[in-house]
């Protein structure tokens, strides 16, 4: 891989003002609200971002069986969160924020280090990543009334449409903005009841695993998100392909090495995936400004709609 | 039973007139094709040759995609209401000339005249006018912000409902600003032709409507067109799928309508007698020749016999004939092909256990006809339950407890329709919260409304035809860009 060309000196194993040996992290990946190694055996270094790449962490290099587990995982958790009520899914969305937010600290060193951003420039996107847990969640009980709703049909018929998520959603998470894009394109997701297969950011992985860690000890069921660290260019298009997906987000397809969107696309045909294709076109496809305000788009890109008629009268 | 003889009742001819050949309508005229290249239309009632149909050249789509660029730039800059106007212009000619629609639409594509009068016409009209209404309402639509049109639309639709799916296709593409190319089926491309008159004496703008007639080879040309920006599409879950292939990586946008394989669901509380009707309006209507047709009977174990015994008495006074006749229940098959399908998928059936059966109708000598037929002790991995038959065949499987009707009527690759039968309104609600489907018919079925959105989950296609959520399909906004 590309980040292991310069690879640098080693952090030294002591705190210099302490002298006390600190106590490093095995990264994992987090698959059915369990946080297991791949069971590939592979792991990959992440460095951080900046003048002087520090070595950060060896993070698990995630298999195609451990995506395919991924989508059991994530497809056993459907029925039961699509069936929670929308105020269910608000309050628990809004867990992660509050969970989130008594981590900050936490992920502003590690936005900082994966983004290789300023302590203030890091915190800002911490606020806003957390505060994007809280729009979204104020949205669960809100997008099927702005987006459904009965059909005057010239008949004796009542006739409603409402909104449903698809089902089982693989996404590439944005492989620059570690957080705030992650959690912009995971909560979107699930806010309506689908449940995720999240491909972390391949150089940037570490503020994935720790939302994986904050999703864990929040109110979000096992299966709902589950995420694989990687190479996106070789998970990717299993999850493409993948017969039991029904939607795919290739945001991160933008900026991913090796990886040609299209082919993904083209590979979601085979079950007729509901794709969301990254901003930009072909190969100039860029990643979103994700400060801006979201909109629905991204929650109806993963909706499907269902009309139910009824005889009225008769 | 007593048999009820009745005198013919055909629709007059005289209403229409079919030229010997046709051109391609581009630019607002109709011209003859680059290629030069024709094929034959004829009547599937009686294989008569009605006319001599241009074929579509690689340069014929481009004369056509050009012709609709250059009828964009001006066509998306006029006002919403000015829009709006030409598509009431189009719906009442449509009303007005109700009658030579639906008779050529039943001399072409051998559906009942009573369904084309009653149905597909009439359905056509109501989409021009419940989009004319949308032109100038864009901004309340919530569609997202500023949402403007995306260019030139390729469209591409069936046979069996001709005239109805270049309404559910022109009537949004038009009352959002894009202009469109649309190329009806092969086996029935007259009344789309006919449109074309429609569209000339509205004054359309030239070039905002293109029809180009041709099969599979112009369909594609026209998908594939580097200079068409979004393309809509009705038809089989095989060509959706490489339609999707195509146009991936591309920023090309697409709508698909494909195949269903639909259960309808009866409860053994269900108002039988009503549930019959549904059931045969479910799946013998327009031939069986409807994605959302409820091709799966699911009946409770508990009323099977009796709801068998009373679908058999309902099909043997079914008529079977004369799409021109008014008395006529069910027509001819559209093509040849179909037929062939039908006829080997039905052998199949047979083949792997299950129990056939058809009423003893006399059909015409001529034309592609087929019976309406039942299978009975189908179980879930018969072909004839997996696989989309489009004719007028129905498999009939049974069930005994709601959740397992649910994991049946599921069981499938497709989503577009279902149904159920049945008294109780929390089972109802129940029920249509548990099928994957677009479309979920209770006590009642095949019912269609302009402002009704349509359309399927899985591999029954994306996107929604119909109501604000098929107008979305038809704009690009801000964010979506």
């Amino acid at each position: 891989m590309s980040t292991t060309t310069n690879k640098p000196a080693s952090k030294t194993a002591t705190t210099a003002s302490t002298g006390r040996v600190d106590v490093r992290k095995t990264y994992k990946l987090y698959i059915g609200g369990k946080f297991p190694r791949s069971e590939s055996g592979r792991s990959y270094e992440v460095f951080s971002t900046g003048r002087s790449p520090k070595f950060l962490a060896n993070a698990a290099q995630g298999s195609r069986k451990d995506a395919r587990d991924a989508v059991v995982a994530a497809r056993k958790a459907v029925s039961g969160w699509a069936g929670a009520t929308a105020y269910n899914r608000g309050q628990v969305l809004y867990r992660v924020a509050e969970v989130m937010e008594s981590r900050r600290s936490q992920f502003v060193t590690e936005v900082q280090a994966a983004e290789g951003l300023t302590a203030t420039r890091a915190e800002a996107n911490v606020s806003a990543a957390i505060d994007r847990w809280v729009w979204y969640a104020g949205w669960s009980d809100k997008f099927a009334q702005v987006l459904g709703g009965t059909n005057p049909v010239a008949g004796p018929f009542f006739n409603i449409s409402a909104p449903e998520p698809t089902g089982v959603v693989a996404a590439l998470a944005p492989q620059g903005s570690s957080l705030l894009g992650l959690v912009s394109v995971v909560a979107p997701i699930i806010v309506s009841g689908n449940t995720a297969v999240v491909l972390a950011s391949q150089e940037r992985p570490v503020p994935a695993i720790t939302l994986a860690e904050a999703l864990a000890t929040s109110d979000v069921p096992g299966g709902v998100v589950n995420l694989i660290t990687g190479v996106t260019s070789e998970v990717a298009p299993w999850l493409a392909s993948h017969r039991d997906v029904n939607a795919i987000d290739l945001t991160g397809a933008a900026d991913a090495p090796d990886v040609v969107w299209g082919d993904l696309e083209a590979a979601s045909a085979e079950n007729l995936k509901r794709v969301l294709r990254p901003a930009g076109a072909g190969v100039t496809a860029t990643e979103p400004d994700f400060t801006l305000e979201p909109g629905l788009e991204r929650i109806e890109a993963f909706l499907e709609t269902k009309t139910v008629w009824h005889p009225k009268g008769t | 039973m007593p048999t009820f003889e009745y005198a013919p009742a055909p629709e007059s001819r005289a209403v229409v007139d079919i030229k010997s050949s046709y051109g391609l309508f581009i630019g607002g005229e109709f011209v003859d094709s680059a290629g030069g290249s024709s094929f034959k239309t004829i009547s599937p009632a009686t294989e008569e040759v009605l006319a001599e149909v241009s074929e579509a050249s690689d340069e014929d789509v481009d004369r056509a995609v050009a012709a609709a660029r250059s009828a964009y730039r001006s066509w998306s800059r006029i006002s919403g209401a000015d829009r709006g106007k030409y598509l009431y212009r189009i719906a009442r000619i449509m009303q007005e000339r109700a009658r030579e629609f639906a008779v050529l639409e039943s001399l072409d594509n051998g559906k009942p005249i009573k369904e084309s009068r009653d149905v597909d016409v009439p359905i056509a009209a109501a989409h021009f006018f419940y989009h004319a209404g949308w032109a100038d309402k864009l901004a309340y639509a919530s569609l997202g912000d500023n949402p403007r049109p995306h260019g030139v639309v390729g469209q591409v639709i069936p046979w069996n409902f001709p005239l109805l799916m270049l309404s559910w296709k022109i009537a949004p593409a038009l009352a959002t600003g894009n202009t469109v190319v649309l190329k009806p089926a092969e086996t029935t491309p007259l009344t789309a032709l006919l449109f074309a008159e429609v569209c000339q004496q509205a004054d359309l703008p030239p070039g905002v409507v293109n029809i180009i007639t041709g099969a599979g080879d112009t369909g594609r040309a026209l998908i594939g067109h580097d200079d068409v920006d979004k393309v809509a599409f009705t038809g089989s879950t095989a060509v959706g799928k490489a339609i999707a292939r195509t146009i991936a990586g591309t920023r090309k946008k697409a709508t698909l309508e494909l195949g269903g394989k639909a259960a309808n669901i009866v409860f053994d509380d269900a108002p039988v007698d009503q549930a019959i009707e549904g059931i045969v309006n479910g799946i013998f209507f327009n031939q069986g020749h409807v994605c959302c047709a409820g091709s799966r009977l699911l009946v409770q174990e508990s009323i099977a016999e009796e709801v068998e015994a009373k679908l058999k008495a309902r099909l043997a006074t079914l008529r079977v004939g004369d799409p021109l006749d008014k008395n006529t229940d069910i027509g001819a098959i559209n093509s040849r092909e179909q037929l062939d399908r039908i006829t080997e998928l039905t052998a199949v059936g047979e083949a792997e256990g299950a129990t056939r059966w058809a009423p003893e109708c006399e059909l015409p000598a001529n034309g592609f006809w087929f019976r309406p037929t039942i299978f009975t002790g189908v179980s879930q991995t018969h072909r004839i339950a997996q696989e989309e038959i489009f004719g007028p065949v129905l498999s009939v499987l049974t069930f005994r407890t709601p959740g397992e009707a649910v994991s049946k009527a599921n069981n499938t690759p497709y989503g577009l329709s279902a149904g159920i039968w049945t008294e109780k309104g929390s089972r109802i609600l129940w029920m249509a919260d548990q099928l994957k489907a677009g479309v979920v018919w209770a006590n009642t079925f095949n019912k269609f409304d302009p402002t009704s959105p349509f359309g399927g989950y899985k591999e029954s296609g994306y996107g929604r035809e119909g109501g604000r959520h098929g107008l979305a399909a038809y704009v690009t906004t801000g964010a979506n860009k």
